[in-house]
């Protein structure tokens, strides 16, 4: 996992680049678009329809970002203000596609407990009220990491609610550190976390329901 | 299923806690709690385990696609405009 984005070190380290790019550097840049392009691309298709369309997204950021470089206060580090840019560019383009959501969903805590319920005894249970009713089944790590499994903790993370899907795109996919996601998407940090919560425990109950499926003869 | 002891934390609210848990964000005492309840409570360990290989797999699906040519010619030719060379 990257060390935290806003300390002084990780601003330190962008500096070089930042000064390569502002100097025209080309290999610099496409340094950058190597490391960062299929990310951002991930990224933004959470927020619009098309692959094209975060394609166009993220082809507008680097423009923005080229823009803005000379202006660059590295006041937060250069891939978190790449993203954040993204960030409020595939929001604008989602709203003009009509897959608007407003940034306060971001905030939103849909309440849903991680585990349904029905996995755990009832309160009214004389000894073990709350306690699991069976114990989760461990997943075959072999299962797991089959393309078969990824694609669905792909399809679960697609279809998550906008907020919970940036959010852990970016931590667990990217492997961003939590500083860094609440720079790039404005956050607070327990937003952040709840947001986080949310999403795993939503992907974790489909992985659940797809190994236990594929484990029943 | 047999189970020696009585944990004192709920397996419902132990469940709610395990980001917090790996994020660090929970106080000393609560950790302490957590912790308790994961030695006596198999189902939770398993649990946590499952969130952990669960976010190790989501790490695989970043496995790099790098940009197409076509792609990098286009912002080069957008990077030089901008730098104006």
């Amino acid at each position: 996992m990257p060390a935290a984005a806003p300390d002084v070190q990780a601003l330190l380290q962008d500096l070089p680049l930042v000064e390569a790019l502002r100097a025209g550097d080309e290999r610099a840049f496409l340094g950058l678009v190597g490391r960062l392009h299929a990310g951002m691309v991930r990224f933004a298709r959470g927020f619009v329809n098309t692959d094209a369309a975060a394609e166009d997204v993220v082809q507008d950021t680097w423009a923005a970002m080229l823009e803005g470089i000379d202006g660059f206060e590295g006041r937060s580090a250069l891939r978190s203000w790449i993203f954040g840019i993204l960030a409020n560019l595939a929001r604008t383009r989602a709203t003009r596609d009509q897959r608007a959501v407003p940034l306060s969903a971001l905030e939103h805590d849909d309440g849903e407990p991680a585990v349904d319920a029905s996995e755990f005894l009832p309160p009214s249970h004389p000894r073990w009220g709350g306690h699991w009713a069976k114990y989760p089944e461990a997943w075959p790590e072999q299962q797991l990491l089959s393309q078969e499994t990824l694609a669905h903790v792909r399809a679960a993370i697609d279809r998550l609610p906008q907020g919970q899907r940036a959010v852990i795109r970016l931590r667990d996919v990217e492997g961003w550190s939590s500083e860094e996601v609440r720079e790039a998407l404005s956050v607070s940090e327990v937003n952040q976390r709840v947001l986080l919560h949310r999403a795993r425990s939503r992907v974790r109950r489909e992985i659940a329901h797809h190994v236990e499926r594929r484990s029943k003869p | 299923m047999s189970r020696a002891l009585p944990a004192d934390l709920d397996c419902v609210v132990a469940v709610e806690q395990v980001t917090d848990y790996l994020e660090g964000a929970l106080p000393l005492h609560a950790r302490t709690e957590f912790e308790r309840h994961l030695v006596t409570c198999p189902g939770c360990v398993i649990y946590l385990r499952q969130i952990q290989a669960q976010i190790a797999a989501a790490a695989s699906l970043a496995a790099e696609r790098p940009a197409p040519e076509e792609v990098k010619r286009k912002l080069l030719a957008m990077f030089r405009a901008s730098r104006g060379i």
